[in-house]
């Protein structure tokens, strides 16, 4: 009988010696957790390039004992692009901010969904910029107040949310696109679950593939960690429903 | 082994890259380089290297961060407007220390500006670009023949000095038809690319290798004071050893023309036909716009020679002249205002720099 393991920390993951740099209740070492159980599931520490951003999730870069690099604000896709040319056997994934993708960084990823890119993008969604002190993200929802919408997002003045795991799985490029939430032990494997789904499809070569994670910040939100575990359930997760959008084996 | 062709400047800085070992590139359209990325579009894949048609030139130079990052060799090249949107990388790939080169087929300007050529991009080339202190080694070819040697150069020196390498040309350059002798050079070794991001398990110590351009993040540097400091050291050095000009009878001239590109041809012609004349007249001409010869334009201007700028722009290289004179010397200048037509099709000829030249005998 095989031994399985079920407990213990992840190898990937990098023990913070120095202090740990996320602000309490934050989720995002949930989300370098649930990278580093894929990417051991599938034997793939070693053959697997990250490309963070400049936000708070560039610290997971210090997380991940995998070869890594940091890109200018809104440009891992077209990093994580020219390394998957140059390795195409290799794992190329970014992660990165909802700001960072679909606001500065829309036109690397329009540039990515079409030209049916192998790679893995990851988007941290928290419905505000986190590491320059909460202002209004794409994903704000309507109404939320941030520090420049201090009234509350106005669908007149600043639009609506965008929900990048529905849109991104509309493209015919796209091999696969969820959305998870770290926000509960169910939620956090089902999450750790697609991020290997989508890690597959690289391996696979079927296409481009999208993992949209829900994460908290309960230092921009105003909130305690509890509280704001309250707010992902009743705001954030009505808002960008859990699930797989789409999951093919190939493009075409 | 080499091949001679009959070929425009742009095509000839393709055939630069393959001999050099270029592995990688990624270009967006705009005129006047579209021969270029044409170029590789056409020929990478054959040779089972990398060509992406990026989405921007945003895209084109964060993707050559990707490449560089690799340790591979890899390019990119753009014109006036989309070399301009390319400047927050290049700062970032100078912290980065990121061997890699770039291509600048200037047109006019400011702003849209004529897609016709123009040299307007002299200061944003050798000034670096982009915000923060540092320093590219920029090369100016003035022929066919020299879009091919100093693409091969460019590799050769941005992997010496780990530093992002440009490659200042222009629409007549770029669209010149030449014979030309491909050939490979040997420049010498360069450092290992211990430092390549390309995957955990093909390096030898089995550790991660990070790249990033923040510089105090992961300790490449104790301080941020000890990464000013390694890249002050750097573009000393570059200065000290990567001076590259042509003197053209300039041992005995009176009058120094000083000009890169396709200035620098047409100011040759003026030249001679000023020594037909009985006129001391001279050319430097840049073959590396950075480094600038500010040391030699000093000396000959203590020895009592006069200078003259001749440039397709309102006037920036005439700067640096100045600087090198310190104020030892008369400066002139010939510019985008002495075209011989006044629409975006005019040209500095010959005969306009020879009136300038009789004007300061």
């Amino acid at each position: 009988m095989t031994r399985e393991r079920v407990a213990g920390r992840p190898r990937l993951l990098i023990p913070q010696t120095a202090g740990f740099v996320y602000c309490s209740g934050c989720h995002e070492p949930l989300v370098a957790r649930a990278i580093a159980e894929a990417l051991e599931e599938l034997g793939m520490g070693d053959k697997t390039i990250g490309v963070f951003d400049i936000g708070c999730n560039s610290f997971l870069l210090g997380m991940l004992d995998i070869d890594s690099v940091l890109t200018p604000h809104g440009r891992p896709p077209d990093m994580a692009t020219a390394i998957k040319h140059v390795y195409p056997d290799n794992i190329v994934f970014t992660v990165q901010g909802d700001g960072g993708l679909l606001a500065i960084g829309a036109d690397p990823l329009l540039g990515v969904l079409t030209r049916a890119e192998k790679i893995t993008i990851m988007m941290l969604n928290n419905a505000v910029y986190g590491t320059t002190g909460g202002q209004m993200a794409p994903t704000s929802l309507v109404g939320q107040k941030t520090t420049t919408t201090p009234e509350g997002r106005d669908v007149i003045k600043s639009g609506f949310p965008i929900h990048a795991a529905e849109m991104i799985a509309t493209f015919k490029g796209t091999a696969y696109s969820a959305r998870g939430a770290v926000n509960n032990p169910y939620n956090y494997e089902r999450t750790r679950k697609y991020i290997k789904v989508a890690f597959d499809k690289q391996i696979n070569k079927a296409g481009f593939s999208f993992v949209e994670i829900l994460v908290a910040c309960p230092a921009n939100w105003r909130l305690s960690p509890i509280d704001s575990l309250k707010w992902m359930e009743e705001r954030m997760i009505p808002e960008f429903p859990l699930g797989e959008f789409k999951n093919v084996d190939k493009i075409e | 082994m080499s091949e001679r062709m009959f070929i425009e400047g742009n095509e000839a800085i393709g055939w630069g890259a393959t001999v050099a070992g270029c592995q990688a590139f990624f270009g967006y359209p705009i005129t006047p380089q579209n021969e270029i990325t044409e170029w590789f579009a056409r020929e990478f894949p054959k040779m089972g290297r990398v060509f992406v048609q990026t989405q921007s030139e945003l895209g084109s130079i964060n993707m050559l961060y990707g490449a560089a990052a690799t340790g591979i060799r890899a390019m990119t090249s753009s014109s006036s407007p989309g070399w301009s949107l390319m400047q927050e990388t290049m700062s970032d790939m100078a912290n980065a220390e990121l061997p890699c080169v770039v291509i600048d087929v200037q047109r006019g300007g400011p702003g849209g500006g004529p897609i016709r050529h123009a040299q307007q991009d002299y200061f944003q080339c050798t000034r670096g670009g982009g915000h923060g202190d540092y320093r590219n080694i920029v090369l100016a070819p003035a022929s066919a023949q020299e879009c091919c040697d100093l693409t091969q150069l460019a590799f050769y020196l941005a992997d010496k000095y780990r530093n992002p390498v440009v490659i200042i040309s222009d629409a007549i350059i770029g669209r010149l038809r030449e014979t030309i002798e491909v050939k490979k050079i040997d420049f010498g070794p360069v450092p290992d690319k211990d430092w390549a991001v390309t995957g955990k398990g093909r390096h030898k110590d089995g550790k991660r290798r990070v790249m990033e351009h923040a510089g105090d993040l992961f300790a490449r540097y104790p301080s941020y004071q000890a990464l000013l400091l390694n890249l002050d050291q750097k573009i000393k050095r570059m200065q000290k050893s990567e001076l590259r000009y042509e003197g053209y009878k300039i041992e005995d001239a009176e009058l120094i023309l000083v000009a890169y590109g396709y200035t620098a041809r047409v100011s040759k012609e003026a030249v001679n036909m000023a020594r037909t004349e009985g006129i001391k007249a001279g050319l430097i001409r840049l073959i590396t716009a950075w480094p600038f010869p500010y040391e030699v334009i000093r000396q000959k201007a203590s020895q009592g020679s006069r200078f003259l700028a001749v440039e397709d722009s309102l006037g920036q290289l005439v700067d640096d002249v100045r600087v090198a004179v310190e104020s030892r010397a008369e400066v002139g200048l010939v510019n985008i205002l002495d075209r011989h037509m006044p629409t975006d099709g005019g040209m500095i000829l010959p005969d306009k720099i020879l009136a300038k030249i009789e004007t300061m005998k």
